[in-house]
C-alpha cells in the first residue's frame, strides 16, 4: 500500500493537510456568532467583508477539478480547453451588475439561499423547490469530482491500495472535513480559503517562471505541445479535434460553451452560499474588480497541460498529466506542497457545496413540505445533519460508480443548472414573468437539454439543435433559450394569485443615483 | 445605461474567429492565447471603470 510512496512529498502533504484541519475546528471561534442559527453556521453571519470574500469565492469558484479538469482538457485536445478563459471574463461583469440587487434584497428578507428568493419573488414554492432540487442534483456530481481531483494527488503521491483500501486515504480525508464543516459551518472553508488560494497562487508563480526556463522557453513548450496534438489528430484520422488553436467545427461550441457556462456559475448553490455570505453589495463589486486575478492563474494552469507535451509526459489518463509534470520537473518536497494545494483546494468548495445543498435542503424543501414550523434552531441543527449526508452521498458515488459517470453528470448539471437563470436573474429586474410559466419554463428548458445531450453512445456537451441550426452549440445555452421564450410567452397567461413580498427599493443596496 | 462599457470585455472574448490565430507571437505565446490572457486584467479595468463612474 504505501511501499512506492515518495516519503518527502507526503510528509510536505500530511503537514499542509493538518494545518488546515486545526484551521477548521478553530474557526468556529472566528468571528463568533451563535452557531445554532442557521444563517449564522449556513452564512457566517454575512459577516465577511471585501477581502475575505475575495479568497472564499476564489478558493469556492476555482475548485481542485478545475485544476486538474482545464490543464487535462489543455492536454488531451488544446486549444477548445481555452474556453475557460473566455467563461471567467463572462462572469464578473454579471457578477457586478447583478448579485448586489440579489445581496439586497436577501439581507432585507433574510433570505440565505436562491430559493429563498424565488418563493419571497414570485410566491410559488413548486418553483422554488424546483430551483433547490436543481441545484442539489448538479452539486452531488460536483462534490464527488473535488473527490476525484484530490484523488489524483493522493495517487501521485506513490499511494496504491486494493479493494476497499484504494480509497482510504481519501475518505480519512473527508470524514475530518465533514467533521470541522459539521461544527464551525461556513467559517471552516473561509478560513482554509486564506491558505488554499496562498498557496495556489505560490505554485502557480513558480511553475510558470520556472518550468520554461527548463524547456527552451514558451514557444518550444507551445511548439512541443502543437506537434503533439498534431500528430494526435492526424493518428485518429481526424476523428479528434485537436490543435494549437480552434479547428472551424469548433468555433461556435467554444463560444456558446463559455456563454452557457457563465451563465450557472453563479446559479450554483456553493457560489450562492459565498456570494451572500457576503458583509455588503459594495463588497461583492469590489470582488467583481479583484477576482479576475483568479482567471488569470487558471488560465496559466490550463498553460501547464502543454508544459506536460514538451516535458515528454505520456499518461493514459489526461487528468495525471499536471501531477506526473510537478513530480518531473520539481523536487518532491515541492511537489509535496503542490499536491497538498490541490487537495485542499478540494476542501473549499467541497465544504461550501455541501453548505449550500443543505441550507437550501433545510429551507426549500424540508421547511415548506415537511415541518412548516421548524423551530430556527432544530433548522441549523437540520442543515448540520443534511450536510454529513451530502458528503457521504458523493463518496458514495465515488465508490460505487465509474467516474465517467460522475463527469457526465456534472457536465449534465450544468444544462440543469442554467435552467433556473430566468426565474433568478430576470427576477431582479423585471415582473413580466411568473411563477407557473417559468415553472413550465425550467420543467421544458430540463427536459430539452437533457435529450439533447443524450447521445447514441455517450452524453454530448453540443448539438446542432435536431438539424435546425448550421453548428453545433451547446445544450444548456439553446435549451435555455428555449425555457425563457416559453416563461415569456405563458407569463401573461398564467397569472395566478401570488403575492410579490419584495420592492423596487428592496433592491438597492447603496443611495440612489441623484 | 452606465453599464453598457461591460459589454465591450465580453464581446471581445467572444469574437473567437477573430483571436483564432497562431501569429502574431508574443513571447513565444501564440495569438490565440496572449489575447486571452490579457483580455482577462482589460476586463478586470472596465469593471474598476464602471465601479468608479457608479460611486460618482
Amino acid at each position: 500500500m504505501i511501499e512506492n510512496l515518495n516519503w518527502p512529498a507526503t510528509v510536505v502533504f500530511v503537514f499542509f493537510f493538518a494545518v488546515v484541519t486545526v484551521m477548521g475546528f478553530m474557526a468556529s471561534r472566528w468571528k463568533s456568532g451563535p452557531l445554532d442559527v442557521l444563517h449564522e453556521w449556513g452564512l457566517g453571519g454575512r459577516r465577511f467583508g471585501a477581502w475575505i470574500t475575495w479568497f472564499l469565492l476564489g478558493g469556492d469558484l476555482y475548485t481542485a477539478y478545475t485544476v486538474i479538469a482545464v490543464p487535462a482538457l489543455i492536454y488531451a485536445i488544446g486549444a477548445y480547453g481555452f474556453f475557460a478563459v473566455p467563461y471567467t471574463i463572462l462572469i464578473y461583469p454579471l457578477l457586478f451588475v447583478a448579485f448586489p440587487r440579489l445581496w439586497a434584497v436577501a439581507h432585507r428578507h433574510e433570505y440565505i439561499t436562491a430559493g429563498d428568493f424565488i418563493l419571497g419573488r414570485y410566491g410559488d414554492r413548486w418553483l422554488a423547490l424546483a430551483v433547490c432540487a436543481t441545484g442539489i442534483v448538479a452539486t452531488m456530481p460536483y462534490i464527488a469530482l473535488q473527490l476525484v481531483g484530490m484523488e489524483r494527488v493522493i495517487q501521485a503521491l506513490g499511494f496504491q491500495g486494493e479493494g476497499i483500501f484504494s480509497h482510504l486515504p481519501l475518505t480519512i480525508a473527508f470524514v475530518i472535513l465533514a467533521l470541522y464543516t459539521y461544527s464551525s459551518g461556513l467559517r471552516a472553508p473561509a478560513m482554509i480559503a486564506f491558505v488554499k488560494d496562498t498557496m495556489i497562487y505560490i505554485f502557480v508563480i513558480a511553475a510558470v517562471v520556472y518550468i520554461p526556463t527548463q524547456l527552451g522557453g514558451y514557444g518550444a513548450i507551445f511548439d512541443a505541445a502543437g506537434a503533439a496534438l498534431d500528430k494526435k489528430a492526424a493518428a485518429s484520422g481526424g476523428k479528434i479535434a485537436a490543435g494549437l488553436i480552434l479547428k472551424p467545427a469548433q468555433v461556435m461550441p467554444f463560444i456558446t460553451l463559455a456563454i452557457g457556462s457563465a451563465m450557472a456559475l453563479f446559479l450554483y448553490p456553493h457560489s450562492m452560499t459565498g456570494i451572500l455570505a457576503a458583509s455588503s453589495g459594495n463588497a461583492i463589486r469590489r470582488n467583481a474588480i479583484a477576482l479576475p486575478a483568479y482567471s488569470l492563474v487558471l488560465g496559466l494552469i490550463a498553460l501547464m497541460g502543454y508544459m506536460a507535451h514538451a516535458a515528454g509526459i505520456q499518461v493514459a489518463n489526461p487528468q495525471d498529466a499536471v501531477p506526473q509534470l510537478f513530480l518531473k520537473m520539481f523536487p518532491s518536497w515541492f511537489a509535496g506542497f503542490t499536491f497538498a494545494a490541490i487537495a485542499i483546494g478540494a476542501l473549499v468548495p467541497a465544504a461550501v457545496m455541501s453548505i449550500g445543498a443543505a441550507n437550501t435542503f433545510t429551507r426549500n424543501f424540508w421547511k415548506p413540505f415537511v415541518d412548516p414550523n421548524l423551530a430556527p434552531a432544530k433548522e441549523a441543527g437540520l442543515a448540520k445533519l443534511v450536510s454529513l449526508i451530502v458528503k457521504l452521498g458523493a463518496l458514495l458515488i465515488l465508490f460505487v460508480m465509474p467516474t465517467q459517470f460522475a463527469i457526465d453528470l456534472q457536465l449534465l448539471g450544468g444544462v440543469w443548472m442554467i435552467q433556473i437563470f430566468p426565474a433568478l436573474i430576470f427576477g431582479l429586474y423585471t415582473r413580466w414573468f411568473t411563477g407557473p410559466a417559468l415553472l413550465v419554463g425550467w420543467a421544458v428548458g430540463t427536459l430539452l437539454g437533457t435529450w439533447l445531450s443524450w447521445g447514441a453512445t455517450n452524453w454530448t456537451p453540443a448539438s446542432n439543435f435536431f438539424g435546425w441550426l448550421s453548428f453545433n452549440s451547446y445544450n444548456g445555452l439553446t435549451s435555455v433559450i428555449v425555457n425563457i421564450a416559453v416563461a415569456a410567452i405563458l407569463s401573461p397567461i398564467l397569472r395566478g394569485s401570488a403575492v410579490d413580498q419584495t420592492t423596487e427599493a428592496d433592491y438597492q443596496d447603496r443611495r440612489v443615483p441623484a | 445605461m452606465k453599464y453598457v462599457l461591460l459589454l465591450v470585455p465580453c464581446v471581445l472574448c467572444l469574437c473567437a474567429p477573430f483571436y483564432n490565430t497562431i501569429e502574431p507571437r508574443l513571447g513565444g505565446f501564440p495569438f490565440f492565447y496572449w489575447s486571452l490572457l490579457l483580455l482577462v486584467p482589460v476586463s478586470a479595468l472596465f469593471i474598476l471603470a464602471a465601479y468608479k463612474g457608479e460611486a460618482r
